[in-house]
């Protein structure tokens, strides 16, 4: 089966959304998707804190203006949908002094970056 | 008796249509069509493609006063 392997960084609404959407339909096409959210893309994922995503640009904010599928529905559908499994870097965890029961309950557990580098090998890799 | 449902995404951007459709097809039962409504054109060539990738039966493609019309057959 072919694996796709996406690393989100980016706290902007433009790269979460191309993430959610890369998750999101590689999962429902029959790829194993394991996305890795670390640095400012945890963020969203705190439950409560999905107010003031910023946009990098015009297409951030017609993304909200036009209505398009929010990307936290997007990764939660590749979540549900296509298996896809979404996983919290630890060390980002700790950095925002946040647990498991803090965020979003579609988060697998906890990652390392070791773990994630064994995953990626081989894979399709992605990062945003 | 195979049954034919409609997915109204008229309005919804790229990967909302095609997702529409995955969550319906999973609730389908094999041999029923399935019709997607979609003013996004990405959507309307998407799902075409979706649905040769995965294996289902594409039966109709066409665009009808600018609502594009996707029908498919859950075929496993």
């Amino acid at each position: 089966m072919e694996r796709i392997c996406i690393l989100v960084t980016s706290g902007s609404r433009e790269k979460l959304q191309m993430a959610g959407m890369l998750a999101s339909v590689g999962a429902v096409s029959g790829s194993e998707v394991l996305v890795f959210l670390s640095m400012n893309a945890l963020t969203p994922f705190v439950k409560d804190r999905i107010d003031d995503i910023p946009a990098e640009g015009e297409l951030g904010q017609l993304i909200l203006d036009k209505q398009a599928p929010p990307f936290l529905q997007l990764f939660e559908q590749a979540v549900e949908l296509g298996d896809a499994k979404v996983h919290p870097c630890s060390m980002a965890m700790d950095v925002l002094g946040v647990g498991r029961d803090d965020l979003l309950p579609f988060l697998g557990a906890p990652l390392g970056l070791t773990k994630f580098l064994s995953e990626a090998q081989g894979a399709q890799t992605w990062s945003f | 008796m195979a049954e034919k449902h409609q997915i109204d995404a008229r309005g919804s951007y790229c990967p909302g249509p095609l997702m529409e459709l995955i969550a319906r097809i999973k609730q389908a039962e094999i041999g029923d069509e399935l019709e997607v409504l979609s003013t996004d054109e990405g959507s309307a060539n998407d799902i075409p493609e979706w649905v040769k990738k995965v294996g289902h039966e594409m039966i109709e493609s066409f665009q009808a006063d600018g609502v594009w019309h996707v029908v498919i057959r859950k075929v496993k």
